[in-house]
C-alpha cells in the first residue's frame, strides 16, 4: 500500500429528461440539425425572458429526497457571467447561494479484495442550471461553428464532498448516481450523448494526515472507464511530482482517452471572475412542504431499498442482489424472469451470465433485450423440469436471440427435448459399451475417468439430448454390473 | 475613489469592450466620479438589512413542461452576421 | 396641420365616423414628416402603417377594439415582428425583430395603429435623448433644449402633436422625466404590471413599460390595454387589471396625499417647488388632505441606482457579442478580436460607461461593498414607501429638479446628468407606480409633478391626476409651432 491517500470529489452534470428546456418551450431532444431546436430564448435574442419549467423543479426535488438531502425553503437563480460563443446570453443561468438541494448523502457499495464494503458519501449540494451549446472547431477551416440546440437543456449539477478515496470508489459512486437518476426517471443517463458528465477534483496527501493536498480538476469525463483511468493516471502523476520534490499546481486538466493521460488546459491569463449575482429575470422560488410531499408520494423504489428487497424476497446473495438490482430495468427483468422460471438463483445466474454478455456484445440496454424476461424464464423452467439440459439451453438461447423468442417452440421444432425414454437410452448405452471393450477394461481396472468417454459417445449419438443425470446412472449400472 | 489604468483594463476585458488608449484614460475619470458619487450611499446605515433583489414580494411562476416552440431557424438567422449550414460562425477558437 | 387632440377625443371622432383610420394615418405621417427636425423617430414604415389603417377601416364594427384606429408611436426598444428594432444603438442597426413585444401584441389586438419607432437614448441609458446613435431628439417647446430621456422621441412626438400618445419605458425615470420636460402626462406602472417580454432589457428588476400622452384619461385607456399577466415574463404579476377609465371620475374627497419634505430640498429649483406647492393646494381644494411623510433614504436612491442598474445592464448587454445578431466588426482576426471590436464599435460611450461601472461593482472584491450595499439601501427605500402608504394614498413630489436643460449642457458630466433622476429613481427601486403630470410653465418651459402610489395603485394615481386635470389647465399648454 502506498504512503499516499487519494482524495476525490465529483461534480456530476445530469441532463434532465424533460420534454422542453429549462427556461423555454423548445424541445429537449438530442440529435436535431444544428440550431433547429434553439428558440429565441435559447438564442438569447434581444427582449426575451426565461420562465422556469416546473418539471425541472420536481425532478430536482426527487433527487433531493433520494439522497436524503435538505431542501431549500427558497431557492434562487444567479447569473454566471463569461463570454464564449456557445453561451448565447454571455451568462449562464445557474445557482450559487441558494441551491435547490442542500447537503445529503449517498450510500455506495465498493467491491474490495475482502468483499463488498458499504460507504456513505456526502453530497454537498445539487443545483439547477442551463446547459450551453456546442462549439465545433474542426468542421470549417479557420472557423468555429456554433450549434445552440443544447443551449437551455436542463442540468442538475450534483457536487459530492471530497469523501471518495480511490478511482474504484469514484466509479462506484458514479454508478450509484447513474442508477438513481435513471430509477427516478429524471435522466436517461446516456453517457455517450452527454446526458451525464463528470468533473473530478483529485488530490493526494500523506496517509494519516488530515489536511487536503492541492487539487486538480479533470474536466468532462463521460464514461465510467474514463473516470477510473483519468483518476488513476492523475494520482500517479501527482505522486511522482510530490515524491520528486515538486509541487502540484491547482489547475484544470483534460483527460485524453487515446493517450490515457491528463494534461493541463491552457492556463488562463487571469483568474475567471464570473460576477455571480441573483438573476433579476427570475424571482426567488419558494419550495413549499406541499410541493415536497407531492413529490415524496410519487417516489419510485430506490436502488438500495430494491437490493434489500431482492435479497429478502428472493433469497439472493448480496452479490446477486447488487447485480440484478443495479437498476430498475434489470430488476424488473429479473423479477419477471424469476417468476416464469420458478427459480430466482438460476434466473439471476442467467441474467448476469448469458444475457449480460449478449447485451454487452450487442451494446444494448436491458429494455431492448432481444429475449424477453418471460421467455428466458420459460427456458430456465425447461432446465428445471429436465426437458432440456443446461448445455442445450444455451443453444436454445442463441436460437431465441437470432430467430425467435419462444423456447418451447424451438425445443420442439429442433427436437432438442432431452431423451428421457430409458429404453432408447439403454439401447444406446449397450451399443457403446459393446463397441468399446478396451475402455470397459480400463474402467473396470479402476480408471473411472473413462466414464466421461462413454458419456461423450452416447451424447454424440443423441445429439446432446440425453438427460445427463439419467445417462450417468445407466452407464454406471451397465459398466459396474459386468455381463 | 481612485481607479487605475490596470483596473479599467481588467474590467474592460471582463466586459469584452475594446478601449483605445485615450478612451481608457477618459473612462478612468468617469468611473472615478461615478463611483465617488456612489460612495454617498455609504452614509446610509444598513446593518441587519436584507438585500432586496426584486421590488415585489411575489414568488416565481412556473411553466408547464410542454413544447411550445417550433423550429424557426431560418427566421432567426435572417439577420445573423455569419451562418453556414445552419451554424453560427466565429473565428476559430483555439482550445 | 392641426393635431388630432387627445386620444379620448380622437377615439370619439373615429367611433362617430367623423374620420377614418386611413385619414388618421395619413395626417399622422404628414405631421411626422413636418416635424422631422425634432428627430423624434428612428424608423417609420409608411406603407405598413397605411395598410394597417386600411385593414382597420375594413374591420367590422363588432370586432373593433377600445383603441381602434388610434395612432400610437412606440419607443424603439419594443420588438415589433419584421420591423427594425434598434434600441437607439448602432449595435442593432438593421436588426428586424422576429417577434412582437407583449405590449405591441396587446395594443394591436386593441385596434391601435402603430405608426413608427421613436428615438431614444441608447438602450434607454440617458436622461436627455442625446445618447442615441441616430442623433439627439429635440424638445418641441424649444429645439435648443433636450426633451429628456430616455423616451425622448416618444415625448417629442406627442408634445409636437405628431401622435396623440406614445409608449415609453421607465427604468429610472425615462417616461416621467421626458413627460415633465415636454408638458405631458406619463405613467410608470408597478413593476410586474406590464409584461417585459419583447422589451429590450436595460435593468431587468427596474424596467417597466408605460404610456405617455396629454392626459390621465388617455393613460387610463392605454394602460388598460397594456397591463396584464403574461406567461412569458416570470416577473409579470398574475392579478386582475383594474377598470382604470371607469374609475377616473371617482371623487377624491378625503384622499390622503403625502408630501415628502425631504425631497424638496435646496437642489430643487424654486419654480419646481412652487409647482409642487400649487398642486398641493389644488388637491386640498378638491377635498383631499395633505400630510407630511418621511422618506429619509429616498435621496440615496441615485447612488444605489447607479450601482444596481449598471450591474444588471452589464450582463443584460453581454448577449450583444456579434455572434447571432447585431453589429459585427469587419474581418475579425480572432474570437477575442470579434468581441472587443464588435462591442467597442456597436456601443456608444454612455452604454460603455455603464457596462464598465456594472462590471466593476459585480467583480470580485467589490460585490459586497457595492452591489449588496445598494440592495440594502433599496430595501430601506422600498420599506419607507410601504410605511408611508400606511398613512397616505399617494405621495406628491417633483418629477425633476428643474425644467429641460440645453442640448450639450450636461453631456460631459455624467454625474450631473445622473442627478436629473433624483426624484424619479425611488419609484423604480421600490417597484411602485408613479405618474408625472404637467404642473405649469417656467420661462416658457413645462414643469411636472409626480404622484407616487403603493404597488398596483395605478387606479388611485390616474383618479387623482384626472381630478387635478379637471380642475387645472396645465395639461392644455402646447408648444408654439407644434400642431395645435
Amino acid at each position: 500500500m502506498s504512503g499516499w491517500e487519494t482524495v476525490i470529489g465529483l461534480e456530476v452534470h445530469v441532463q434532465l429528461a424533460t420534454a422542453s428546456k429549462i427556461f423555454s418551450g423548445a424541445p429537449n431532444r438530442f440529435g436535431a440539425e444544428p440550431n433547429r431546436q434553439a428558440s429565441a430564448v435559447d438564442l438569447g435574442l434581444p427582449g426575451v425572458l426565461p420562465v422556469l419549467n416546473e418539471a425541472v423543479v420536481e425532478m430536482a426535488l426527487r433527487f433531493g429526497l433520494a439522497v436524503e438531502a435538505q431542501i431549500a425553503p427558497v431557492t434562487q437563480f444567479a447569473r454566471k457571467n463569461y463570454f464564449y460563443p456557445d453561451l448565447p446570453k454571455g451568462y449562464q443561468i445557474s445557482q450559487l447561494d441558494h441551491p435547490i438541494i442542500g447537503p445529503g448523502r449517498l450510500e455506495i457499495v465498493v467491491p474490495t479484495a475482502a468483499g463488498d464494503e458499504t460507504r456513505t458519501i456526502g453530497i454537498t449540494r445539487a443545483h439547477l442550471e442551463e446547459d450551453a451549446g456546442k462549439s465545433i472547431h474542426d468542421q470549417l477551416p479557420g472557423l468555429t461553428a456554433v450549434d445552440l440546440n443544447r443551449a437551455g437543456t436542463p442540468l442538475l449539477e450534483i457536487v459530492s464532498e471530497p469523501d471518495l478515496r480511490s478511482a474504484t470508489e469514484a466509479v462506484a459512486y458514479l454508478r450509484e448516481l447513474h442508477a438513481i437518476v435513471r430509477d427516478l426517471g429524471i435522466s436517461d443517463g446516456n453517457m455517450n450523448e452527454g446526458s451525464m458528465r463528470c468533473d473530478a477534483n483529485v488530490s493526494i496527501r500523506p496517509r494519516g494526515t488530515r489536511e487536503f493536498g492541492t487539487r486538480t480538476e479533470i474536466k468532462n469525463l463521460n464514461s465510467f472507464r474514463f473516470l477510473e483511468k483519468a483518476i488513476e493516471f492523475e494520482v500517479e502523476r501527482q505522486i511522482e511530482i510530490l515524491e520528486s520534490g515538486g509541487r502540484i499546481i491547482q489547475e484544470t486538466r483534460l483527460y485524453d482517452a487515446e493517450r490515457n493521460e491528463t494534461r493541463s488546459m491552457r492556463s488562463k491569463e487571469e483568474a475567471e471572475d464570473y460576477r455571480y449575482f441573483p438573476d433579476p429575470d427570475l424571482l426567488p422560488l419558494a419550495i413549499t412542504p406541499k410541493m415536497i410531499s407531492a413529490v415524496a408520494r410519487s417516489m419510485p423504489e430506490l436502488p438500495r431499498a430494491r437490493r434489500e428487497r431482492l435479497r429478502e424476497q428472493f433469497g439472493l446473495s448480496e452479490y446477486d442482489a447488487r447485480h440484478v438490482g443495479a437498476d430498475r430495468a434489470t430488476a424488473s427483468y429479473f423479477e419477471a424472469c424469476a417468476a416464469a422460471a420458478g427459480d430466482a438463483k438460476l434466473a439471476a445466474n442467467w441474467i448476469m451470465g448469458e444475457l449480460a454478455s449478449l447485451l454487452n456484445r450487442e451494446e444494448l440496454e436491458i429494455e431492448h433485450a432481444p429475449v424477453t424476461a418471460e421467455s428466458l424464464g420459460t427456458l430456465i423452467a425447461r432446465i428445471r423440469d429436465a426437458t432440456i439440459s443446461s448445455k442445450i439451453a444455451k443453444t436454445v438461447f442463441d436460437i431465441m436471440v437470432t430467430e425467435g423468442d419462444d423456447p418451447d417452440a424451438i425445443i420442439e421444432a429442433r427436437g432438442l427435448r432431452q431423451m428421457s425414454d430409458s429404453g432408447e437410452l439403454q439401447r444406446l448405452v449397450d451399443e457403446v459399451v459393446t463397441a468399446n471393450p478396451a475402455q470397459v477394461e480400463q474402467f473396470r481396472a479402476g480408471k473411472t475417468k473413462v466414464l466421461g468417454f462413454f458419456v461423450g459417445q452416447v451424447m454424440k449419438a443423441t445429439g446432446g439430448k440425453a438427460n445427463p443425470q439419467q445417462l450417468n446412472e445407466l452407464l454406471r449400472a451397465r459398466l459396474e454390473d459386468g455381463d | 475613489m481612485s481607479i487605475d489604468a490596470e483596473q479599467v483594463r481588467r474590467i474592460a476585458h471582463l466586459a469584452r469592450i475594446g478601449l483605445a488608449a485615450d478612451e481608457a484614460q477618459r473612462y478612468i475619470g468617469d468611473l472615478e466620479s461615478i463611483l465617488g458619487m456612489v460612495e454617498r450611499m455609504r452614509a446610509v446605515p444598513t446593518d441587519g438589512v436584507v438585500p432586496l433583489p426584486h421590488p415585489i414580494d411575489v414568488g416565481q411562476r412556473l411553466r408547464p413542461d410542454v413544447v411550445t416552440e417550433q423550429d424557426e431557424r431560418e427566421l432567426f438567422q435572417t439577420d445573423a452576421p455569419a451562418v453556414a449550414d445552419g451554424f453560427y460562425l466565429v473565428p476559430r477558437v483555439v482550445e | 396641420m392641426t393635431s388630432d387632440g387627445t386620444l379620448v377625443e380622437l377615439s370619439a371622432r373615429i367611433t362617430q365616423g367623423d374620420i377614418g383610420c386611413r385619414e388618421v394615418a395619413e395626417r399622422c405621417l404628414a405631421r411626422i414628416e413636418q416635424g422631422s427636425h425634432l428627430n423624434a423617430f428612428i424608423s417609420i414604415d409608411a406603407e405598413r402603417v397605411l395598410a394597417r389603417a386600411a385593414a382597420l377601416d375594413a374591420m367590422p364594427e363588432a370586432d373593433r377594439g377600445p383603441l381602434h384606429g388610434l395612432p400610437i408611436a412606440v419607443k424603439d426598444i419594443f420588438c415589433q415582428a419584421g420591423v427594425e428594432t434598434t434600441a437607439g444603438s448602432r449595435m442593432l442597426q438593421g436588426w428586424r425583430a422576429p417577434y412582437d413585444a407583449h405590449v405591441i401584441q396587446r395594443l394591436e389586438a386593441a385596434g391601435a395603429l402603430l405608426v413608427g419607432k421613436t428615438n431614444m437614448d441608447e438602450f434607454a441609458m440617458g436622461s436627455s435623448g442625446e445618447n442615441s446613435h441616430y442623433g439627439p431628439t429635440r424638445n418641441p417647446w424649444n429645439t435648443e433644449r433636450v426633451p429628456g430621456g430616455s423616451s425622448s422621441g416618444s415625448a417629442a412626438a406627442v408634445a409636437s402633436g405628431m401622435v396623440p400618445a406614445a409608449l415609453g419605458t421607465d427604468t429610472g425615470g425615462s417616461i416621467r422625466q421626458p413627460a415633465a420636460f415636454c408638458g405631458l402626462t406619463g405613467l410608470k406602472p408597478t413593476y410586474g404590471r406590464v409584461s417585459r417580454w419583447g422589451m429590450i432589457a436595460f435593468a431587468s428588476s427596474l424596467d417597466q413599460a408605460g404610456p405617455m400622452a396629454w392626459t390621465a384619461a388617455d393613460l387610463a385607456l392605454l394602460l388598460a390595454a397594456m397591463a396584464g399577466c403574461d406567461e412569458r415574463d416570470s416577473t409579470s404579476v398574475d392579478r386582475p387589471v383594474d377598470a382604470y377609465s371607469a374609475a377616473l371620475e371617482a371623487p377624491i374627497e378625503g384622499r390622503r396625499i403625502g408630501i415628502p419634505d425631504a425631497l424638496l430640498g435646496e437642489d430643487v429649483a424654486a419654480p419646481v417647488r412652487a409647482a409642487v406647492d400649487a398642486a398641493k393646494r389644488t388637491f386640498e381644494q378638491l377635498g383631499a388632505t395633505t400630510h407630511a411623510v418621511s422618506l429619509p433614504t429616498a435621496l440615496a436612491g441615485v447612488p444605489a441606482y447607479y450601482v444596481l442598474a449598471p450591474a444588471e445592464a452589464s450582463t443584460n448587454l453581454a448577449r450583444y457579442d456579434g455572434v447571432r445578431f447585431g453589429h459585427r466588426c469587419s474581418s475579425p482576426q480572432s474570437l477575442e478580436d470579434l468581441y472587443l471590436r464588435s462591442r467597442a464599435e456597436g456601443f456608444g460611450s454612455e452604454v460603455k460607461r455603464r457596462i464598465l461601472t456594472g462590471t466593476y461593482v459585480l467583480s470580485v472584491g467589490y460585490y459586497e461593498a457595492y452591489y449588496l450595499h445598494a440592495q440594502r439601501v433599496r430595501r430601506l427605500i422600498r420599506d419607507e414607501f410601504l410605511a408611508a402608504f400606511e398613512d397616505v394614498d399617494a405621495i406628491l413630489a417633483p418629477t425633476t429638479p428643474g425644467v429641460a436643460f440645453a442640448l450639450g449642457e450636461k453631456t460631459d458630466d455624467p454625474v450631473a446628468m445622473y442627478q436629473q433622476d433624483v426624484f424619479t429613481i425611488p419609484a423604480n427601486l421600490a417597484g411602485i407606480p408613479a405618474l408625472s403630470m404637467p404642473a405649469g410653465l417656467s420661462a416658457g418651459m413645462p414643469l411636472g409633478v409626480q404622484l407616487l402610489g403603493p404597488h398596483f395603485a395605478e387606479t388611485t394615481l390616474l383618479n387623482l391626476a384626472h381630478a387635478f386635470q379637471t380642475a387645472t389647465d396645465h395639461h392644455l399648454a402646447r408648444p408654439a409651432g407644434a400642431a395645435a
